[in-house]
């Protein structure tokens, strides 16, 4: 019996167990007690005791299931001997596992009369669509059928177990009933515990994140050290053909990290002023007719992806700020088609819109009362912005910028496309440079084994990534907040 | 005042104002606000540049170039021993290109023996005939033997040079096209045999190596169903979330965590959600790579902070008296929040939520490392099955060398802009319309 027709089943007991908690209830309000619960909790009551604890044992059912098939599948498994034929018991087991679902998809007739060798099977397997590893071995057919025959009965006591719990929380539910019982209550504690399991889900996702890239980097740990990684000069991964042992490669953080930081610099050198005075022109100066055009242009500008700022960089604004410096030094151009200006610039330009609505709301927080106070004394506009509105918001505006500078270190697309894969060491901000983003991207597209260090070093530098962002966010996070308490 | 004496104006002379340096400071005043508008300025003519180029280079992907042709279906030629009854592979394997060519030289005119310049022809005709041809026969196969007009697509370079993008200015050998072509197209355009239509093939085809069968129908269908995993999960979820954390968490150390968990994640790099995909999600979990559930629980991940943080403000924003008055009439706590503050606030977790969608669809980096770049030529009829996404397909175009794909991808951005502007002025219109001030 297939899962999902279990499930269907449990929700269908759970429906009727709604409509006969429902009725009952509304029989049994003949006047003369004033009910405690309308009729339809009564009925959600029962629905949810009907359907959850049922749920809740197929999920443990069937996690627990595939252990046992698995430790099932590795004491059938022959000795491992000096000539076994596959490399590892683990891939003994997969290989044993893949065979196991595609005989589901042979009909019963071929399934009776089974041939004995891995050779007649492929056929038959290859027919229906089910491609296997050639190194499937004849002793694993049987193991497979076998699998397969424990499989199905423990699905099948599962699903029988599922639907006596479902059918004895309905009738508990049902037993229940009556005017005095409390059966809203129960119906709404669950359903807090329903909104504080949603909310832990963001725990859930920063623990996810940690510990899955933690592992992997403990992993990458274990054939590159720590010191050649964090301080190593030297970026050459050297993808290694399979099977050939010695040639490492060498895992050099520092380069990486110089390109990063380098194009966040020059990304907040373009993104800070501008941002920064069109916020302050948008917040003291514009009228109300220009703020109504000009803010949603901008928000415009913040909603394009960040793939059509990297493909603008690359197809038009790196040839053209090439050709432009052929043209000026009259031969051959100093500044390159991918490079650190380019990608710095174009992402400056992206971030042009977070600065100024992250400021905006910053200088539009400082009281009136301190602008009123310096125009009065005879500042202009500008020494009022200057002098007393911009020293105030200050302390708000750095975590703007940290924040902004954090997205910086984080943007993946534009750099992929302008700013190159080869990771120079250089400080001319017209070459080619690379960052961590990058090299997550390369070392992880295509198809990779999972256990190699060219590919565990991605996890390494994402954990590093979000190291780096999790503490400005952080730092910026708390400034931000603080200064919002001092005006409010 | 003319009657001023003398000596009072040499007596003001006398006392000259104190120089306090107005000039100085209204004009420091004046390059102050040029400063401004010249900020402002310069990211708006960014915005203007970048759409001007796009848009100029990608409106032509709209048109496509074809040659109408009247082609006979020869069964010398699709089947030729006659075996279609009994092997139905004939029809399949049969030479289609064979039958356009032949249509093409009658067209033109040519000698069908002028070996030197039926081989010219090479290239003329898209390769996506054969494709074109053969799904006419296996819906009809009754078509075997009759003559019928068919527009066949032309090459890509034909495209181009059919559209006027490449320089005839340039000597022959260096272009991709020859003199003879160009010839041969002038006649069929004069003819009215050769063609612009709108392209319909950049929405419905799937991936290919050739430019002109190349399209988005798989990218489309793939973001489509990313889109409804988000919606299906991130809202729901989100919604419960805020409600939680506005409405019934106590200020502890715990809610606090929360907070700084979900803050932090609205502005982690998206990058690190696609590692957090391929550890748990196919590495751990076991579930397949390129799919479009994969990619859409990474982007519920990544949306969900987003909903939280504009469910919450929506949910702020609805006044303490509604509250009172519900509580008041003997409503639980649970009632007045699904009842009464949830209604009042969907405009506003409405708005959030296509925002937040919006955001997701133009999300890139996340996928590349879930394996959505992916060569997927097929239609991904479940969730399950390999898919691409949008800006996805977009970037895999950026990385092909041929002209005719450049075209393709600024076309792509024309269309995912229009969708992400299509939700932006819908999320804008919806808070016009329904926000309440209180």
């Amino acid at each position: 019996m297939s899962s999902m027709l279990v499930l269907a089943i449990v929700v269908a007991i759970g429906l009727v167990a709604f409509l006969i908690g429902r009725q009952r209830a509304a029989a049994q309000d003949n006047g003369t007690v004033k009910p405690h619960s309308r009729a339809h909790y009564h009925g959600w009551w029962a629905f949810l005791l009907a359907v959850l604890p049922a749920l809740l044992l197929l999920a443990v059912w069937t996690i627990g299931s595939s252990f046992y098939l698995d430790r099932h599948i590795h004491a059938a498994l022959p000795e491992r001997t000096a000539d076994s034929k596959v490399a590892s018991e683990a891939l003994d087991v997969s290989l044993v596992k893949s065979l196991a679902k595609g005989l589901h998809q042979l009909d019963a007739n071929t399934l009776a009369a089974l041939p004995a060798t891995f050779a007649e099977l492929q056929p038959l397997l290859a027919a229906k669509g089910v491609a296997l590893a050639t190194d499937t071995q004849d002793y694993m057919i049987p193991i497979a059928v076998e699998a397969n025959a424990v499989q199905s009965r423990l699905g099948m006591i599962g699903a029988v177990l599922a639907f006596a719990l479902s059918i004895a929380g309905a009738f508990y539910a049902l037993r229940q009933i009556a005017p005095r019982a409390r059966a809203r209550n129960n119906v709404e504690r669950l359903m807090l515990w329903g909104l504080l399991a949603a909310s832990t889900i963001a725990i859930l996702t920063t623990v996810g994140i940690v510990l899955s890239m933690l592992f992997q980097t403990i992993q990458f740990f274990e054939s590159v050290s720590p010191m050649s990684f964090f301080f190593g000069t030297v970026w050459d991964p050297r993808f290694a053909a399979a099977g050939s042992g010695g040639s490492q490669g060498q895992f050099g953080l520092i380069p990486l990290l110089a390109g990063t930081l380098y194009i966040a610099l020059i990304a907040l050198l373009v993104a800070v002023p501008v941002g920064l005075m069109s916020a302050v022109y948008m917040a003291e100066y514009a009228s109300p007719r220009v703020r109504s055009v000009v803010k949603p242009a901008l928000e415009l500008l913040a909603g394009i992806p960040t793939i059509v700022y990297g493909i603008f960089a690359v197809v038009t604004l790196g040839p053209f700020l090439r050709d432009l410096s052929a043209a000026l030094t009259g031969g051959s151009p100093f500044i390159q088609g991918q490079s650190i200006f380019t990608a710095g610039l174009v992402m400056g330009v992206m971030l042009i819109p977070v600065v100024s609505s992250l400021s905006d709301d910053i200088i539009t927080a400082v009281p009136r009362a301190m602008r009123d106070g310096s125009l009065g004394l005879g500042a202009t506009r500008s020494e009022t912005i200057k002098r007393v509105i911009l020293p105030a918001a200050l302390p708000g505006i750095v975590g703007a910028i940290l924040l902004t500078a954090s997205r910086a270190i984080g943007e993946t697309m534009i750099v992929v496309l302008a700013a190159g894969v080869a990771a120079n060491l250089t400080i001319n901000p017209f070459e080619a440079m690379t960052t961590i983003t990058v090299k997550i991207v390369n070392q992880l597209t295509g198809d990779l084994e999972f256990n190699s260090p060219q590919t565990l070093v991605a996890f390494a530098l994402g954990l590093t990534l979000f190291a780096l962002t999790l503490v400005m966010n952080i730092v910026a996070l708390y400034i931000v907040r603080k200064y919002r308490e001092q005006y409010e | 005042m003319t009657d001023i004496p003398m000596n009072t104006m040499v007596r003001v002379a006398a006392h000259p104002r104190r120089d306090i340096g107005l000039k100085a400071r209204y004009a420091a005043e004046r390059r102050f606000r040029i400063y401004g508008m010249l900020a402002i300025s310069v990211g708006l003519a960014f915005l203007a540049i970048m759409l001007i180029t796009i848009v100029t280079k990608g409106y032509t992907a709209f048109w496509q170039t074809t040659v109408s042709l009247p082609i006979s279906f020869d069964e010398k030629v699709i089947d030729p021993s006659n075996k279609r009854a009994t092997d139905p592979t004939v029809l399949i394997k049969a030479n289609y290109p064979k039958l356009a060519e032949k249509a093409l030289i009658a067209k033109l005119g040519i000698n069908p023996d002028d070996k030197p310049s039926i081989l010219k022809l090479k290239g003329f005709l898209s390769e996506g005939a054969r494709v074109q041809l053969r799904n006419i026969v296996a819906a009809d196969p009754s078509v075997i033997g009759t003559t019928r007009d068919v527009n066949i697509l032309a090459a890509a370079n034909l495209d181009s040079a059919f559209k006027g993008q490449i320089d005839l200015g340039v000597e022959e050998a260096r272009r991709k096209v020859s003199d003879q072509q160009i010839a041969w197209m002038n006649k069929l355009r004069a003819d009215g045999a050769m063609a612009e239509h709108f392209n319909t093939g950049l929405f419905s085809y799937g991936a290919s190596s050739r430019p002109e069968t190349s399209g988005m129908g798989v990218a489309i269908i793939g973001s489509f169903y990313m889109m409804v995993i988000v919606l299906l999960l991130a809202l729901p979820i989100g919604v419960a979330a805020s409600i939680y954390l506005e409405e019934f968490a106590k200020k502890n150390r715990f809610t606090d965590l929360i907070e700084v968990n979900i803050n932090n994640l609205a502005a982690v790099p998206s990058i690190v959600f696609g590692l957090l995909g391929l550890a748990v999600f196919i590495n751990f979990l076991g579930m397949p790579r390129s799919a479009a559930f994969v990619g859409g629980l990474v982007l519920t991940l990544m949306t969900l902070p987003t909903i939280i943080i504009a469910t919450r403000a929506a949910l702020a924003a609805v006044p303490p008296s509604i509250r009172a008055a519900a509580l008041g009439l003997g409503a639980s706590k649970m009632q007045m929040v699904f009842q009464h503050i949830l209604p009042l606030a969907a405009p506003g977790i409405l708005t959030g939520t296509i925002i937040g969608l919006a955001r997701a669809l133009g999300e890139t980096a996340p996928l590349l490392l879930i394996g959505m770049v992916a060569f997927v030529a097929d239609y991904p009829k479940t969730p399950f099955d390999p898919a691409t996404a949008l800006p996805v397909q977009i970037y895999m175009w950026a990385n092909e060398a041929e002209r005719a794909f450049v075209e393709r991808m600024s076309g792509a951005i024309i269309i995912l802009l229009v969708f992400l502007m299509a939700m932006n002025i819908t999320a804008i219109v919806l808070r016009r319309r329904f926000e309440r001030r209180w």
